[in-house]
């Protein structure tokens, strides 16, 4: 417990058959900072999102915080986990207008909001957007919405599955500078899945490497070409040639 | 005839009520199970499309008959049978028009997918309050469309309506029962507007119906 409190960060481990393969994760992240989550396509990225979220479950432990979301006996039901999801498709809930699906998490945690609605809708943008329904939205658009939707349900860790991977080259040059916002505001930690090492460049502090569903290689500084060694500068090669060959 | 109509109305009103409620449950299991044996609990549900209405109609009355063990919990109540009661023929209402209220709330669940409900819960929403703030809006023209189907399908039933209830006038006779009656007796001019209101409610209903689809569609796009 006492070890937990002096770093209140994520650590967690998930090992067991997941689809068709075998997950075995085993990683920690610090308490504040984006933490870029790669691999190939099937490595097993998404699925440790899902088993973090607490939306698929694999034999485990997940602490986040000092607080304990599974272990042998303990599994925090998704809904009681305060935890924000970025889904690869923005899945805005069509029935509600804009400013309905930003409240709709935020209705449903304690009072003590430190996320405010405003200073939300100022970060990303999303003033004219409120009345809106979410059928008349770009793909930025939408995605920024559920990432203020995300933030609005007042999280502990954010979880961001490719969030960009499906928008055109315009919509991901227009919501970059809000995610680089993001970052310099987030106090909490935030796991964030893409195969763009352009992306992971400019969003990322730390980089996780997956494959097979294992974790390769973990907590390495984020990306910056300069002082980066031979092995992980040819590393970020294939990774990057992989993101080009991937569609 | 105003009291054949309002028996009608009140039987079709009935059975969509209670018939929305107990499918809906049913609805949302066959939409979200993956085991292939929900299949058999489907087909059940969807027996009563295929099944002539006199066999529909024989074997409800076994089961709403004084001997039938259905009816033994009801005779504490003073409740001996069901047969040739109004209470009896909204409980047969609902049996024939089950696949009409399941399949399309079933449908709507499917097309709905599994997405919302998991982001509903990454935002705090309890699984019962996400079916009732997000899969239910979300599948309304489902919800709409069953409604329609099983108040249109209930006041055009014919043959299980005879045979458990008898035609009791104020009680059990509905329409389609009556016209059978004056046609019978060569009361044809009766007879005449009796159908002919039934036919211009049947076309209404399928209108509505279609304007609902094409609501739907719209929203998609």
């Amino acid at each position: 417990m006492s070890e937990r409190a002096a770093n209140p960060g994520v650590e967690g481990r998930f090992v067991g058959p997941l689809g068709g393969f075998r997950l075995d994760a085993d990683f920690t992240l610090a308490s504040s900072g984006i933490t870029a989550l790669s691999g190939p396509s099937g490595s097993g990225k998404t699925s440790l999102l899902r088993c973090i979220a607490g939306l698929a479950r694999l034999p485990g432990q997940l602490h986040v915080g000092g607080e304990v979301w599974q272990d042998d006996r303990t599994f925090v039901p998704p809904h009681r986990r305060p935890v924000g999801v970025v889904f690869q498709e923005a899945s805005l809930l069509a029935h509600l207008s804009v400013r309905g699906n930003l409240m709709y998490g935020a209705r449903r945690t304690p009072a003590r909001a430190q996320v405010g609605l405003d200073d939300t809708v100022a970060l990303l943008g999303l003033a004219p957007l409120l009345d809106r329904a979410p059928g008349n939205l770009s793909g930025g658009e939408r995605q920024r919405v559920a990432l203020g939707r995300a933030l609005l349900s007042q999280p502990r860790l954010l979880l961001m599955d490719e969030p960009l991977s499906s928008l055109d080259a315009g919509s991901k040059a227009e919501i970059l500078p809000y995610l680089e916002r993001l970052h310099r505001a987030l106090a909490i930690p935030a796991l964030y899945i893409s195969h763009d090492a352009g992306e992971i460049a400019r969003l990322a502090d730390r980089v996780i490497y997956m494959r097979g569903g294992r974790i390769v290689a973990g907590e390495a500084p984020a990306p910056t070409l300069e002082g980066v060694d031979a092995e992980r500068r040819d590393r970020l090669a294939l990774a990057a040639l992989r993101a080009g060959l991937e569609p | 005839m105003g009291e054949v109509i309002w028996t009608t109305l009140r039987l079709a009103g009935l059975t969509t009520v209670l018939l929305l409620i107990l499918a809906t449950p049913i609805a949302w299991w066959l939409a979200r199970r993956r085991a292939w044996w929900k299949e058999v609990v489907a087909a059940v549900t969807t027996l009563p499309i295929i099944l002539p209405p006199s066999v529909l109609g024989f074997y409800l009355l076994i089961a709403i008959a004084p001997a039938s063990p259905l009816m033994a919990p009801l005779h504490a109540f003073g409740v001996r049978t069901l047969a040739f009661t109004f209470e009896g023929l909204v409980v047969g209402s609902m049996v024939y028009s089950l696949p009409f209220a399941v399949q399309p709330i079933r449908g709507a669940f499917e097309a709905m997918g599994p997405r919302p409900m998991e982001v509903a819960a990454t935002l705090r929403a309890s699984p019962l309050d996400a079916f009732f703030t997000v899969a239910l809006p979300l599948s309304r023209r489902g919800f709409i469309t069953a409604a329609i189907l099983v108040f249109a399908h209930t006041v055009g039933e014919f043959g299980v309506v005879l045979m458990i209830g008898g035609a009791i006038p104020g009680k059990t006779e509905v329409i389609s029962v009556r016209i059978y009656q004056l046609v019978e007796s060569l009361q044809y001019g009766e007879a005449h507007r009796l159908a002919a209101g039934v036919v211009a409610f049947a076309f209404a209903a399928l209108l509505a119906l279609l304007l609902v689809d094409r609501r739907t569609d719209e929203a998609v796009r």
